[in-house]
């Protein structure tokens, strides 16, 4: 008999959503819910009680991807050991079908700031990130995706260009990439570069997710647009044409719906999933038999 | 300094200058560029107070409690990704806060809350039948409780529960002046704080402290003659918060 949790070990080229526990009853109870389910790895670091058991739950029927907020990967100090301690044993009883974080920091001095901060891209800061991904992917016994970041400023001394810069971590680690297309848009719109330039630069190959999500908008000094990577409202048209245009040059993936704030009622979450299925069949059509 | 040092410093204190060296990537200096990430940890962390502490923040009114917030979050950052730690010391923070010297029994409300929210996320474990205590009275007394992970108590010198409930559970009586001991139980998944009797309290803390059950009756009584042994029993075998009873080697 096919062990229920082997069918679960890679995500399927298909839509999924963040998961909120406000939304637990009506995944389970959905005729068509989506396939699969990321959760943050933070929030179920607790001992007990209704995180682990509603995850538990999930797990049963759901695809399960990881993703961490809060490793830090791009600090200057070493990864916290005890919180990698706490990601491997996450992995070990979840077995979740992948596990994913950041090119960001976020821990500086044994303190948590709770945001990704952004990181020039140097020859340093290349080193560096390999080193803490060679240590995470020996500690946790598997590969992990390695997400683009949304930008709001550069800085003077990078040297390399995004795209590259994550081939090349991918290159040395053999991690692979989850690519946030709004991320990509939010970054292109602040820093002033083409999206689709960004795409055809980037190592689609690599590529074992794309997440999308809704930001909001805001201004600079000069009045220029200044895109905010806020996850709490609907992906806007703009995003969903880079994902057609990321989706036609790198085949399917799968899709995820990020709503981290402001999160709406459970049918709205599941009309932004259906959106990305219909992205997906468009392609699949669009394939010569 | 690194990068990161001076990037930290400027995210927590308005009053420093924005790193050197960053733009708009179009050769403009970033200006307030950068405060989309000083605006981030700050909104970030204090929303994550205002939801772990909803009852003070209802005391004190939420305009206050951002103010505050902001100030302890500066002083007191996380010091681990788990979120749901955030805020141990808060309560601390609150007692110390000269501003608020006239609302002493806010630390004690914080720590109320810090106490569900561990209670919530504690190992879970498996209740003993309750037909377990029936046995013969004397070896009863001799036995030693296991408590629930998820318990825990909170001895205050204001009326913690009652200001707690008035806070959050709508048509709760006003809270009157007076002394109160907390139990927080957690029955399944959702915590809840109970008023302890005088000398519950007490009687618990034996128990915690590996006392056998009739050292722990006795230090109930020792507070008062009033102590009532199976009213506490009842309350702890209907949270589900008795986990073990070991019986004396005969």
């Amino acid at each position: 008999m096919l062990d229920a949790r082997h069918a679960h070990t890679v995500l399927p080229n298909a839509p999924g959503v963040g998961y909120k526990p406000q939304h637990f009853s009506e995944i389970l109870q959905d005729v068509r819910p989506v396939e699969w389910l990321e959760i943050h790895a933070e929030n179920y670091m607790g001992d007990g009680g209704r995180p682990l058991a509603q995850l538990r739950a999930l797990s049963e029927r759901f695809a399960i991807s990881v993703h961490g907020v809060g490793l830090s990967i791009g600090g200057e100090s070493p990864l916290d050991a005890d919180h990698l301690a706490r990601l491997k044993h996450l992995c070990d009883w979840l077995q979740p079908a992948s596990f994913s974080e950041h090119l960001a920091w976020s821990t500086h001095d044994s303190h948590f700031l709770n945001d990704l901060l952004p990181l020039p891209y140097t020859d340093a800061t290349l080193t560096r990130i390999c080193d803490h991904i060679d240590q995470l992917q020996e500690v946790i016994g598997r590969k992990m995706l390695l997400e683009n970041p949304s930008s709001y400023l550069a800085f003077d001394e990078s040297t390399w260009e995004e795209p590259a810069f994550l081939d090349e971590v991918a290159r040395r680690t053999g991690c692979g990439l989850l690519l946030d297309v709004n991320n990509v848009f939010v970054s292109a719109t602040n820093l002033g570069f083409s999206p689709q330039a960004y795409i055809d630069a980037y190592p689609l190959d690599r590529v074992g997710e794309i997440h999308l999500g809704g930001h909001d908008e805001d201004e600079d000094d000069h009045g220029a647009p200044l895109l905010i990577d806020s996850h709490g409202r609907e992906v806007v048209d703009p995003v969903w044409a880079l994902l057609d245009y990321t989706l036609e040059r790198s085949g399917p993936r799968p899709l995820l719906i990020e709503w981290d704030t402001d999160v709406p009622d459970w049918p709205v979450l599941a009309d932004e999933a259906r959106r990305a299925e219909t992205a997906l069949a468009r392609m699949t059509e669009a394939v010569p038999a | 300094m690194t990068r990161q040092t001076e990037f930290r410093t400027a995210l927590l204190d308005a009053a420093q200058p924005q790193p050197e060296g960053l733009s708009d990537g179009k050769g403009r200096p970033a200006g307030r560029r950068y405060n989309v990430y000083r605006n981030n940890v700050a909104v970030s962390l204090s929303e994550a107070l205002e939801t772990g502490f909803p009852a003070v923040a209802k005391l004190i009114g939420a305009e206050n409690f951002r103010n505050i917030a902001g100030l302890y979050l500066r002083q007191s950052p996380p010091e681990s990704p788990r979120m749901m730690l955030y805020g141990r010391g808060f309560g601390e923070f609150l007692d110390g806060f000269a501003p608020l010297a006239k609302y002493p029994y806010l630390g004690d409300v914080a720590r109320l809350e810090f106490g569900l929210r561990e209670s919530y996320h504690a190992a879970d474990s498996t209740p003993i039948d309750p037909a377990a205590l029936g046995i013969d009275p004397e070896r009863l007394m001799a036995s030693m409780l296991t408590l629930a992970p998820s318990l825990r108590i909170l001895r205050s010198p204001f009326p913690v529960v009652s200001l707690w409930r008035y806070n959050m559970e709508p048509g709760a009586p006003k809270p009157t002046a007076e002394p109160q001991d907390a139990l927080i139980l957690r029955a399944e998944f959702d915590p809840e704080p109970h008023l302890l009797p005088p000398g519950g309290a007490q009687f618990i803390e034996a128990l915690l402290c590996g006392e056998t059950l009739g050292a722990a009756y006795e230090a109930g009584l020792a507070r008062t003659d009033a102590f009532d042994l199976s009213a506490m029993l009842t309350l702890l075998l209907g949270g589900n918060a008795i986990t073990s009873l070991e019986e004396p080697t005969p």
